[in-house]
């Protein structure tokens, strides 16, 4: 480092001064590409704003005709009288809704006991193979469900599961009256296996996040691994628990294809759960392909229904969980 | 040593029954999950393979006589591909605004949106591209707008599982690259998302294997026939497997039912294959289930 090497001092205070204001202009104006890319991707995260709100008025705009001629009644309206073109969604919400709870109450108790078995009690290569087997469930497509109800589920449940329930409960309005070919039940069980994957999946993220030290601090005071679960971790995990079995809720309340092939597309209220029935979504699939004039509005009114239907459960849902699981997981899992 | 014992008696007694019975009951459930899907894939592969044959692959389907599903094998192959080509880059690229610009309040607000639209049923998604899609080229059913519909079901799920993926890549490997005078969006391009690479195409194939089934949004979008698919993607009826199902397992001919378990097992094969598959592929820790 020879004397002669460095230059002369302004000279080299004005070089340097001037390349570190260039340095800082651009540096103010920011990396081209970076600017480019931060908004291309921003576009593609908002798309999904549009989608959502896409849907809504979609569904707003088409229904128009059926929401101008029958107004709010629609959604109370029992009416289904196609000579007479009126239409109500009162027998299908009926449907959706005691279809789903049905499902719920079946799934939920199964649902928590896996998550409970895979989070407490699974050994670890054990519980992959439980936890694969779960996914692969919520994998089976819908409408395959709908074939193996309809001919091997239904069936089993008419021979060997609704005559000892008619035994014992028959005496109730829900059990008693004949089992016909199809029926609400069969869709109420299907569905239940169809959401047991979402309940228990949830479920086990949301008893995953309870704190060790929950666990620990009740097993030091001298209790069973059932009163540590019930006393000390269900509670700590009760919203989000709730959460899980109303997301599964949702999903059964959206589900299509296997109840359309099961339930037998009866628009009626019925009051045994061994009689014919139809859902919302059953009713769009099943009645779409000879809509014509109002009852195209009226399938549209009715998408739009149970659109309303399952994004309040969802949202209920979502905010529970997140109660506990800062961010529910996405995907399949969620 | 004896003294030492507890007594089996009363109160403690009735405590260890309860954490017993409890245990077994978590069993129970554990094995009640597994009976439903061994049976399913049973009766479906007992009832499906004695269809599988020369014809079963290159006819069209009847509706009087057992007949062949080929033209929904080439249905659920060029509607899937197609939603596929829209539905991962818009995910893809979704997924790395949530994780790399999106802690902010349109961030959470995206997020928050794309989990409630996993709950959104898909025969809403098809009434939806009915209107905006099918309505707007002349009411024309298309396998177009049947990709569209499934690449909206498949948008939310590919967006969280990249997000999911993208944020466990480590901030150390982002500060080498940026400090390295990288530019951002090319590191996120060249360092970010390979890391994260495994995950992503997990989640890539997790989603298409669930639309791959998908049958309710498909029947106001594609319509399904029974006659060749349309050469034209932008018009005409399409039909899938899954469609093919639908509507032959409600025939009343014994032998055109046969068809529709063949498509199934075909339909299952296919789904729990490209399940398998993404379960492969993933090398991470075991984040899945």
């Amino acid at each position: 480092m020879g004397e002669a090497a460095w230059p002369s001092l302004p000279d080299c205070f004005f070089i340097r001064r001037g390349v570190i204001l260039n340095l800082f202009k651009r540096l103010r104006r920011g990396n081209l590409g970076d600017n480019i890319f931060g908004f291309v991707v921003l576009l593609f995260g908002v798309s999904i704003l549009v989608i959502m709100a896409g849907i809504v008025f979609q569904l707003w705009l088409q229904s128009a005709p059926s929401r101008e001629k029958f107004g709010w009644s629609f959604l109370w309206s029992t009416a289904y009288d196609v000579q007479r073109q009126n239409y109500g969604a009162g027998v299908f919400i009926y449907g959706t809704l005691v279809t789903a709870f049905i499902a719920l109450i079946l799934a939920a108790p199964v649902g928590v006991g896996i998550a409970a078995y895979l989070v407490e009690i699974a050994p670890r290569r054990l519980n992959r193979v439980v936890g694969s087997m779960v996914e692969l469930l919520a994998a089976v497509p819908s409408i395959v469900y709908g074939l193996w109800g309809f001919y091997a589920l239904n069936p089993f449940l008419r021979d060997y599961i609704a005559p000892p329930l008619q035994a014992v409960l028959g005496w109730l309005p829900p059990f008693s009256g004949e089992f016909v070919g199809t029926s609400v039940f069969t869709a109420s069980v299907v569905l239940a296996i169809m959401i047991l994957p979402t309940v228990a999946a949830v479920s086990r993220d949301v008893l995953r996040a309870v704190p060790d030290a929950q666990r620990e601090a009740m097993l030091a005071l001298g209790a069973t691994r059932w009163e540590m679960f019930s006393r000390a971790v269900l509670p700590y995990a009760k919203s989000g628990v709730l959460g899980a079995a109303i997301l599964g809720l949702g999903r059964a309340a959206g589900e299509t294809m296997a109840v359309t092939f099961i339930i037998g597309n009866n628009p009626q209220i019925f009051k045994s759960l061994f009689g014919q029935g139809a859902t919302i979504a059953s009713e769009i699939a099943a009645k779409w392909q000879e809509a014509s004039g109002l009852t195209l509005p009226v399938l549209m009114e009715l998408g739009l229904v149970l659109f309303a239907i399952t994004i309040i459960i969802n949202i209920s849902a979502r905010l529970l969980v997140m109660l506990l699981v800062r961010g529910p997981r996405g995907g399949l899992r969620a | 040593m004896s003294q030492l014992r507890r007594p089996m008696t009363g109160r403690f007694k009735r405590r260890r029954i309860m954490d017993r019975a409890m245990t077994f009951a978590a069993y129970a459930c554990a094995a009640l999950a597994i009976i439903p899907l061994t049976w399913i894939v049973i009766y479906v592969f007992v009832k499906g393979i004695g269809v599988w044959n020369a014809r079963f692959f290159t006819q069209l389907p009847a509706l009087f006589e057992a007949g062949g599903v080929r033209n929904g094998i080439f249905g659920t192959l060029e509607v899937v591909g197609l939603s596929a080509a829209i539905g991962v880059p818009v995910g893809v690229m979704a997924g790395i605004f949530l994780a790399e610009y999106g802690d902010n309040i349109l961030g959470g607000t995206v997020r928050f949106t794309a989990d409630t639209m996993t709950g959104v049923p898909s025969i809403v998604v098809g009434l939806f591209v009915y209107g905006v899609v099918v309505l707007n080229t002349g009411g024309a059913y298309s396998a177009f707008a049947g990709a569209v519909a499934l690449a909206i079901l498949m948008i939310p799920i590919i967006t969280r599982t990249t997000e999911e993926m993208i944020r466990l890549v480590p901030n150390s490997i982002r500060e080498a690259s940026l400090a390295l005078g990288v530019p951002r969006w090319k590191t996120i391009l060249r360092v970010v998302l390979p890391t994260a690479l495994s995950g992503i195409v997990t989640g890539v194939f997790l989603s298409v294997a669930r639309v791959a089934g998908e049958t309710a949004p498909l029947i106001m979008t594609i319509f399904g026939t029974y006659y060749a698919i349309s050469k034209n993607i932008f018009d005409g009826p399409t039909t899938t497997l899954s469609l093919l199902i639908y509507k032959l397992g409600g025939a009343p001919n014994p032998e055109v039912v046969k068809v529709a378990w063949g498509a199934s097992l075909l339909l299952i094969l296919i789904v729990l294959g490209l399940s398998l598959l993404a379960r492969l592929i993933f090398k991470g820790e075991g984040a899945k289930f």
